[in-house]
């Protein structure tokens, strides 16, 4: 057994009452003593702070020292347009493979002179050695920085009595502020469905800065159980679960992140590992297709589920990539690849322990988004 | 009140076995969601006779004895968070089993608490 990474608030966790779990090689908070459906609620009533430091946060450097010859060079590695993303703005990415399959999704930032990339932590040492090989760029990873994630309808609050001036900040955007002499990078964002911040802190400063959060009425700490049930019913996906290297973006219903200049006929069509596949799959449309499901009752269909067009008999026709109890739209949700022709509406039945239990497609997002569009 | 390495306790209720699970065992479990109460019948010791599921994961109840389920408590299907609120109060089904002294070979609270540290 290898030896667990522990983020710089460790000892804070464990002060909280968290129970620590292994995740993507870090010891991680999976929950407080609040409990995972509590802190769920709490994070769509009030707000909630997330250790997400496990994440690897990267910046990518050209030489001419400008944003655009970095999003240029990137271009190579995403299926997605950079070169429009303008400074102090956010888009979401996602790295393919030659097969057009995904390694990794990750959100790259312009901040000027500069792009600033945040991974998943399972992918980071990859991505890092990926971008290392393919792109003609400085590919710098920060370690001496904690990542917040603040996030939830009283976030804004929360956070502009510490940084007044991101209440200026719209989804998706980024910017550098001060709080008692450290430099925070923040980005209004997250993983939630709800309108919050990702808040980049230098290592001396995150003990503070979050004592200074959870000191407020408003905000409690939220462990990674529910970080998932939130971004479930938000309808975000979870890489090495919703994709990997087996799905493609157009398969995963990604496809709103592959802008026009991309696509056949686009300014820069291809270029992209994979465009072949994913070019094809745009135009045609793909086999299978990531698709939400509304179980019925109240048993959730969990990861691993196969699922069949009939109560009876017949070969499975799909399976539940990510699902559980949704403690906001109290009800189980999942979600699942599917025969990309099967309607919204459609009934497909999941195997539950033996029994063949119905569950309706439906759109996502479960739960209404409220980012601050 | 006796209790088994699968954290349910039992108690004797007239001639019948009273099940449900230990307060451990619900802290374990996290906040409960689902509950799927067996059907009456007979079951024989360790069948896999109940589901809980929790905002984490599912986990079955094992029948503790061999016997017969006469009796679930519907009100937790219904309201499975009660489990939380109180695993004590709140048990999942009762049977009736062949011998009552059969129970006299699980532990009892002091062995339990051992059990679980």
């Amino acid at each position: 057994m290898t030896d667990l990474l522990r983020t710089g608030l460790y000892d804070l966790h464990v002060e909280l009452g968290a129970k620590m779990v292994p995740f993507a090689g870090y010891e991680m908070p999976v929950q407080y003593p609040m409990g995972v459906l509590k802190e769920h609620l709490h994070t769509r009533a009030g707000a909630g702070l997330f250790d997400v430091s496990h994440m690897g946060q990267v910046i990518l450097r050209a030489q001419s020292g400008k944003a655009a010859d970095a999003a240029a060079a990137l271009e190579a590695l995403v299926p997605v347009d950079l070169m429009s993303l303008a400074e102090g703005r956010q888009r979401y990415a996602m790295f393919t493979d030659a097969a057009g399959g995904i390694l990794d999704d990750l959100m790259v930032a312009n901040r000027g002179d500069h792009l600033f990339v945040v991974v998943n932590a399972a992918c980071k040492a990859q991505d890092i050695a990926h971008m290392r090989a393919h792109l003609d760029l400085e590919v710098q990873e920060i370690t001496d920085r904690a990542l917040l994630a603040l996030q939830g309808p009283a976030a804004e609050t929360a956070l502009t009595r510490l940084v007044p001036g991101v209440a200026a900040m719209r989804f998706m955007d980024v910017g550098v502020f001060d709080w008692q002499g450290a430099t925070l990078w923040v980005s209004r964002s997250g993983y939630t469905g709800e309108d919050g911040f990702e808040i980049s802190v230098p290592d001396a400063q995150t003990l503070a800065f979050a004592r200074a959060l959870l000191a407020m009425d408003e905000v409690a700490p939220i462990g990674l159980g529910a970080r998932d049930s939130l971004r479930l019913e938000a309808g975000l996906c979870l890489y090495g679960h919703d994709i990997d290297t087996t799905t493609s973006p157009v398969e995963g219903a990604l496809t709103w992140a592959i802008q026009k200049a991309r696509r056949t006929g686009g300014a820069r069509a291809g270029g992209f590992p994979g465009a072949d596949r994913i070019l094809r799959e745009l135009a045609e449309g793909p086999a299978r297709r990531r698709m939400g499901l509304r179980p019925e009752g109240r048993a959730p269909m969990r990861e691993g589920v196969d699922l069949y067009a009939g109560p009876e008999g017949g070969a499975p026709i799909g399976r539940v990539t990510s699902g559980g109890f949704g403690p906001s739209i109290n009800a189980p949700m999942a979600m699942a690849y599917l025969p990309a022709d099967l309607p919204e509406g459609t009934t497909v039945y999941g195997d539950v322990r033996g029994k063949r239990l119905p569950a309706r497609i439906v759109p996502m997002p479960f739960q209404p988004t409220t980012y601050k569009r | 009140m006796k209790y088994t390495e699968d954290h349910e306790w039992l108690r004797v209720e007239g001639d019948l076995v009273v099940v449900g699970i230990t307060e451990h065992a619900a802290e374990a479990l996290g906040d409960v969601v689902f509950i799927e109460l067996p059907e009456a019948g007979d079951v024989s010791k360790g069948d896999e006779i109940c589901v809980i599921e929790s905002v984490k994961a599912a986990s079955d109840i094992l029948a503790p004895l061999d016997g017969e389920i006469v009796e679930v408590n519907d009100a937790l299907a219904e309201t499975p968070s009660l489990v939380n609120e109180d695993p004590l109060g709140n048990w999942f089904f009762k049977m009736k089993v062949a011998d009552l002294s059969a129970l006299d070979g699980f532990m009892d609270e002091a062995a339990y608490k051992e059990m679980i540290g």
